[in-house]
């Protein structure tokens, strides 16, 4: 077991430096920041200083080697355009992005469970066959055109709830939120429905083809023969062994709701680590878009490692084939 | 795809016809309606976006025949030089009609490109990896695990943060992105393939090793990597619409659907809809059709499902 972790450990190390080097290259490659920093009518001198200035005079393979010094240290280098280091000014925008997420994941389980077990149950109603369609366009339609519709149907023409930003915080237990003020919560749902949509979808399936399963196994029918209401047998019984999968598969999309959230919080306006990502991009903010995409790679792998290290605990036969190969 | 209607005429000269696979694929195919008018509207798509130069009263990027005085426009408005204006104009005074029909030859060259690249790749690699086995196959598989743990869509921003704008480069993100979906498709179905007595048989005669993968296995594979290209096209051009609207996918000057709905994303707090949502609409029935036909070929193609 130890052996099996370590080796899964020395692995994940080898992606996030793989990834580091990716990264670090890739981004480094294209175009040249420093037009974007000094004002047009800087003299050369005045380049020359911001080049220098920005250590964009060494050769890259220095740059590698100081980037990959500091990130030891915890430092993932200076924004070019705000001047902080670019760690702080992701974490800054982490807990935006956090709740976002996690309150899209809230509403694809409150949603699409429920929808989804109703599909299983009488799988030939007319509301059945129109949930699984609405769950076919929820796969199929993108998202930033959903996030479009939405702000044109709920913020422009109803105007029930605004179209941008984050609204006030509310403070509990220390921790400044959204979901904390009222203001928020009008702020938070048409962004948090968005980005749940791709998820309610998922959700309405995995539970749907659950309970169909589970309908006609035995434990349901002895439940039946032993007298219990269809609601107990449903409520109980099958939601209990149904649940199991569908929160294993909802939780490991966490990350992916993370990843996605670029799209949402862009058009939303929504003040997260995904809009920081755009906009340094946009602006070749270098060392933002690099510890951007190296603390997503991070966090994949964590994920990753987690659920491989668990399953192998679970299931033995994991570990094996693993040494096998 | 001209010939599909059976001549009912050379049915009754022979009746005891035997019907080839194929045959049976296209009457079990058309058999579902929603399938066959996703068909239609998608070749309909293609065409108009083929025919884009002919069909449309204005070229949306010669500048000649732009005005900025019929911009913003609404709908069925009649443009400064007399044709009428059905879907409106953008901000620049371009007709929609004719700049979503030029933006989807991009986006269906950029959705197809990719795809086609990437299963060219994808089904070379799988099929490496099913065929050599031993170590070969543990590393490929191993790689390809790990992309598929990040989402696609994450890599291809990864991609286009790295590479910068351009078709050919937003072509390569796609590529790049979408690859490892093939080859595990290709990989697992050669596994299963290569067992069969029809391999067997082939090695037996001496047949090499080449033209028994290349002419024997791969053509048996064929199924499920159609299904999954189709359904990987689709997402394909969803993701490229997705870059450009967030403004990293493709450039101004190539202006895609996603290009146009991002342009048109200003205007629509201010109530001129028009300007994202007829682009969207485009884009969405290109989605959908891609996708409904890939949801039917799949039960099609599968033979666990056959009657």
């Amino acid at each position: 077991m130890t052996v099996f972790i370590i080796r899964r450990l020395l692995q994940a190390l080898l992606v996030v430096f793989m990834m580091s080097v990716i990264v670090f290259f890739g981004v480094n490659i294209v175009g040249d920041p420093v037009y974007m920093l000094v004002s047009p009518d800087a003299d050369q001198a005045d380049i020359e200083a911001a080049i220098s200035r920005l250590g964009l005079d060494r050769p890259i393979l220095e740059q590698y080697w100081l980037f990959l010094k500091g990130a030891a240290q915890g430092d993932l280098g200076d924004s070019f355009i705000f001047g902080e280091p670019a760690l702080k000014l992701i974490l800054h925008h982490m807990p935006a992005t956090m709740e976002l997420a996690f309150s899209a994941l809230i509403l694809a389980v409150v949603i699409g469970i429920p929808l989804g077990l109703y599909a299983g149950l009488y799988p030939d109603s007319r509301i059945s066959k129109g949930i699984m369609a609405a769950s076919i366009f929820g796969f199929s339609l993108p998202t930033f055109w959903v996030g479009l519709m939405l702000i044109m149907l709920f913020a422009v023409e109803l105007q029930w709830v605004p179209a941008t930003g984050r609204g006030d915080l509310g403070s509990f237990l220390g921790i400044q939120s959204s979901l904390f003020t009222l203001d928020g919560l009008s702020h938070i749902f048409l962004p948090a429905l968005n980005l749940a949509l791709l998820k309610i979808s998922l959700a309405i399936r995995l539970t749907r083809a659950g309970v169909r399963e589970a309908m006609g196994l035995d434990y349901v029918k002895y439940a039946r023969a032993k007298g219990l209401s269809t609601r107990r047998i449903i409520l109980v019984h099958v939601m209990k062994n149904i649940m199991i999968p569908v929160v294993t598969v909802m939780g490991l999309e966490f990350g992916s709701l993370i990843g996605f959230s670029v799209v949402t919080e862009t058009i939303f306006a929504w003040p997260g680590m995904g809009k920081l990502l755009i906009d340094a991009i946009l602006q070749l903010d270098r060392p933002v878009v690099v510890a951007y995409l190296m603390i997503i790679v991070l966090f994949f792998v964590l994920i990753n490692l987690i659920v491989d290290i668990l399953y192998s605990i679970l299931d033995p036969r994991v570990r094996l084939q693993d040494q096998g190969a | 795809m001209t010939d599909m209607t059976a001549n009912p005429a050379l049915n009754a000269d022979k009746p005891a016809k035997v019907e080839t696979p194929f045959q049976r694929f296209r009457a079990e195919f058309f058999e579902s309606k929603i399938a066959t008018g996703a068909l239609i509207v998608f070749l309909i798509i293609v065409l108009l976006a083929v025919l884009a130069p002919w069909i449309t009263p204005q070229n949306p990027y010669d500048l000649a025949q732009v005005s900025v005085m019929d911009g913003r426009l609404p709908p069925g408005s009649e443009a400064f030089d007399g044709y009428t204006m059905w879907l409106g104009s953008d901000g620049s005074g371009r007709d929609l009609y004719s700049a979503i029909l030029y933006g989807l030859r991009i986006s269906l060259t950029v959705g197809l490109a990719s795809g086609v690249i990437a299963l060219l790749i994808g089904m070379a690699i799988g099929l490496v990896a099913a065929y050599a086995g031993g170590r070969i196959e543990a590393i490929i598989m191993r790689i390809v695990d790990l992309q598929l743990s990040f989402p696609a869509s994450l890599v291809a921003l990864m991609m286009v943060a790295a590479l910068g704008k351009g078709v050919d480069k937003i072509i390569l993100a796609l590529v790049i992105a979408q690859w490892a979906y093939y080859a595990r498709t290709v990989r697992a179905t050669a596994l299963v393939e290569r067992s069969k007595e029809y391999v067997e048989a082939a090695q037996c005669l001496g047949i090499s090793r080449f033209r028994v993968v290349f002419r024997h296995i791969l053509p048996n594979c064929m199924a499920p990597l159609i299904v999954v290209g189709t359904v990987q096209t689709a997402s394909a051009i969803s993701l490229e619409a997705t870059l450009s609207f967030l403004g990293v996918g493709l450039p101004q000057t190539e202006p895609s659907i996603g290009v146009l709905i991002a342009n048109g994303f200003e205007y629509m707090l201010s109530g001129r809809y028009w300007i994202s949502v007829f682009p969207g609409l485009a884009l969405l029935l290109t989605v959908v059709s891609i996708n409904l036909v890939g949801d039917h070929l799949r039960d099609v193609l599968n033979p666990r499902l056959k009657k």
